[in-house]
């Protein structure tokens, strides 16, 4: 009997592939509004990531996230320097400041500094150059990748900055001598690397200030146990790699509402999918009611009927998902090729798969009331 | 054609409905009878809507055999057809199909029971539309579990058998009314019920093509060891019987010898 149920199920083209397509369209619409989101999570880590060459980030407590800006005193340092477990501690400085091109093109940038004998917070790539380039006299390193369009002078130079190009921070020139690869980041102001002791120069405050300390902990140390040294000693947020992204994750989704904007957007994924996918099918069902009440009148028991809605429901469920998610990928592709947030890791086609199969399932076992109900009896009406 | 063989049960039929009050017990009816009800009666709904829609019914309808049941429209017939077939719970009564008393049967049972005994004509056919002539005329065969290719060449000898040879994969659609309830006796038939029951096989049908679907319903009846059951309010058609039941307002109300069964001949 599975075979006639297929055949239910594949006979009417129009039927069949309106049923996937429904189903199709809601597995893409989920895989596609959750990549986006995780993809845009994964952006707001991207300084994070690229800096993480130490165990620890230390913090002034009211920082809320990586690009916030509340300085340090530089005797943080020392102190830093001295507590137990610390094998070494370097100075980060990260803020938004001013640029101009040479054309006049005024824009706004990320400086960081990194310290100037370790190179600890590096971009973790070069493109072009080497890390070394940055010691020569008002070196700066540009993103290779996103020069074209951040960097881009509007003013009548009509091309992007590239190396060898000078211009000003704060009015201080600066050569642009490497190019590195660095994440795509949440943020859309192009990130400038230089020294330390040149960040400090070329940044607009007028007092020494340190954004972060970035701590590297003695091999075979607890990390937690070193976190609650630092804590205790300084008074200061410290935080691991992945805290410090979660935290920031956590502020700028809440921040800028991309977390109710997108998380509804996966809702209303799952909810118009299931409701279009779970309507199709149980009207494919409810058309081909007549038929299951001539089967049963025929001597097909109700065990055999579930087998028959539930392998057609499963067929459908797969198929669908399967060109839904090849789609979502595809697309995705593309938003990814144009620059846009998307990532897909394996939970997000999982979760996908689960809530079709559920809602394929849901819909077969309302139809299945209906079948289970109908009286054999009915064959012999209309 | 010939009718004469398969004529001789009906003398041992009561010729009217007079109820029979020492009804003869059922193992005594069983191996002459492929019906027997007594007092049968179905009421849908209940309280003020319920519906008496069978009030009494004493019937007997021989093995190898077309019997009719004919009445105006509402008497009851597709009520009781749908008892007989196991299709349809009886409210009272006794109703003893092939030796089985229906009311000793759990739902699951006579879904077995429909499966392996019982063979439908409906008025409309209800061939699935997505299914080719053979695989429709296969699925009673493909419900008991017999494997495909099998089940497709016993339907396809059956289709061979109606007429329908040359037709094997066409789809419902692609074929003629008459082609189609060919394809309904053919899955009917197929997996050899001893009993089967058609509501209505012609009234979707005309004339011309009716008769030739009677005809053939006469030839399967002549086959001996099985009751074929027919509801119509066709009079034209009423010749093809072996007995007619006359039904009025939930009851029988006379049994008469239809013309096959009393003239012998071809027809
Ligand atoms: N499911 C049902 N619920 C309630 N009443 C019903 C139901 N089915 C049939 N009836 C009623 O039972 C009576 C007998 O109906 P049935 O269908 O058996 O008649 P019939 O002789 O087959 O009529 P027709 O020639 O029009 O097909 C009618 O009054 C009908 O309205
Ligand atoms: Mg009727």
């Amino acid at each position: 009997m599975y075979s006639v149920a297929l055949k239910m199920l594949t006979g009417d083209r129009l039927k069949y592939f309106g049923l996937i397509a429904g189903i199709a369209f809601a597995a893409m619409l989920i895989v596609q509004q959750a990549s986006i989101l995780v993809g845009l999570t994964r952006q707001t880590g991207a300084f994070i990531r690229d800096t993480a060459q130490a165990d620890l980030w230390v913090m002034d407590p009211q920082v809320r996230f990586s690009q916030d800006q509340v300085p340090l005193r530089s005797t943080v340092l020392q102190r830093v320097r001295g507590t137990d477990g610390v094998d070494w501690a370097v100075p980060l400085y990260q803020g938004f400041n001013r640029g101009h091109m040479p054309d006049g093109t005024s824009f706004t940038l990320i400086l960081v500094g990194i310290d100037d004998a370790t190179m600890i917070g590096a971009p973790p790539q070069m493109e072009l150059g080497k890390f070394a380039d940055l010691r020569r006299d008002k070196a700066i390193f540009i993103d290779g990748d996103t020069a074209a369009t951040k960097l881009m002078m509007k003013r009548g130079g009509g091309r992007a900055i590239r190396l060898g190009d000078r211009f000003t921070i704060n009015d201080q020139e600066v050569v642009a001598t490497g190019a590195y690869r660095g994440r795509e980041s949440f943020f859309w102001e192009p990130v400038i690397y230089t020294t330390y002791s040149r960040a400090l120069t070329l940044s607009s405050s007028d007092h020494n200030t340190m954004s972060f300390v970035l701590v590297k902990i003695r091999p075979g140390q607890d990390i937690r146990a070193v976190q609650k040294n630092l804590v205790d000693r300084t008074g200061l947020k410290v935080l691991t790699n992945d805290q410090f992204i979660d935290v920031t994750a956590d502020y700028i989704l809440k921040a800028t509402g991309i977390l109710v904007n997108f998380g509804l957007a996966v809702i209303l994924g799952v909810v118009i999918g299931s409701l279009v996918a779970g309507q199709t099918f149980y009207n494919f069902t409810l058309d081909n009611l007549r038929h299951y009440g001539a089967l049963k009148a025929m001597g097909v028991s109700d065990g055999t009927l579930a087998r028959m809605v539930w392998l057609q429901a499963g067929t459908v469920a797969v198929l669908g998902y399967g060109i839904g998610v090849g789609m979502g990928s595809i697309i995705g592709w593309g938003l990814r090729a144009g620059g846009l947030a998307f990532s897909m890791p394996w939970q997000i086609p999982a979760f996908a798969f689960a809530s079709i199969i559920s809602v394929c399932a849901l819909a077969a076992w309302l139809s299945l009331r209906r079948v289970f109900k109908l009286e054999p009896a009915v064959v012999f009406r209309g | 054609m010939n009718s004469a063989a398969t004529s001789a049960p009906v003398t041992s039929a009561p010729i009217t409905s007079a109820p029979i009050t020492s009804a003869p017990t059922t193992s005594a009816t069983k191996t002459l009878s492929a019906i027997s009800c007594r007092r049968l009666s179905k009421v849908y709904g209940a309280s003020e809507t319920a519906v008496h829609a069978l009030r009494g019914i004493d019937l007997d309808i021989p093995l190898g055999g077309l019997s009719m049941l004919v009445g105006p429209s509402g008497c009851g017939k597709t009520t009781l057809i749908s008892v007989l077939a196991g299709i349809l719970d009886k409210t009272a009564g006794d109703c003893v199909v092939l030796g089985q008393d229906m009311g000793n049967l759990s739902a699951p049972q006579k879904t077995r029971w429909r499966r392996d005994q019982v063979g439908f004509v409906f008025q409309s056919f209800h061939l699935m539309p997505t299914l080719t002539a053979v695989e429709n005329a296969a699925i009673p065969l493909l419900i008991q579990g017999v494997g495909r290719s099998k089940a497709l060449a016993g339907a396809a000898a059956m289709l061979n058998r109606v007429g329908l040879g040359h037709r094997l994969s066409s789809l419902p659609g692609e074929l003629s009314g008459g082609q189609q309830q060919r394809v309904a006796i053919a899955r009917a038939l197929v997996h050899s019920p001893r009993l089967v029951v058609c509501d209505e096989p012609t009234s979707a049908l005309d004339h011309e093509t009716g008769q030739q679907i009677m005809l053939l319903l006469r030839e399967v009846a002549n086959e001996g060891d099985r009751a074929l059951v027919v509801v119509t309010h066709d009079s034209r058609i009423f010749e093809y019987a072996d007995l007619i039941a006359q039904m009025d307002d939930g009851r029988v109300t006379e049994i008469r010898q239809g013309i096959a069964a009393a003239a012998p001949g071809p027809l």
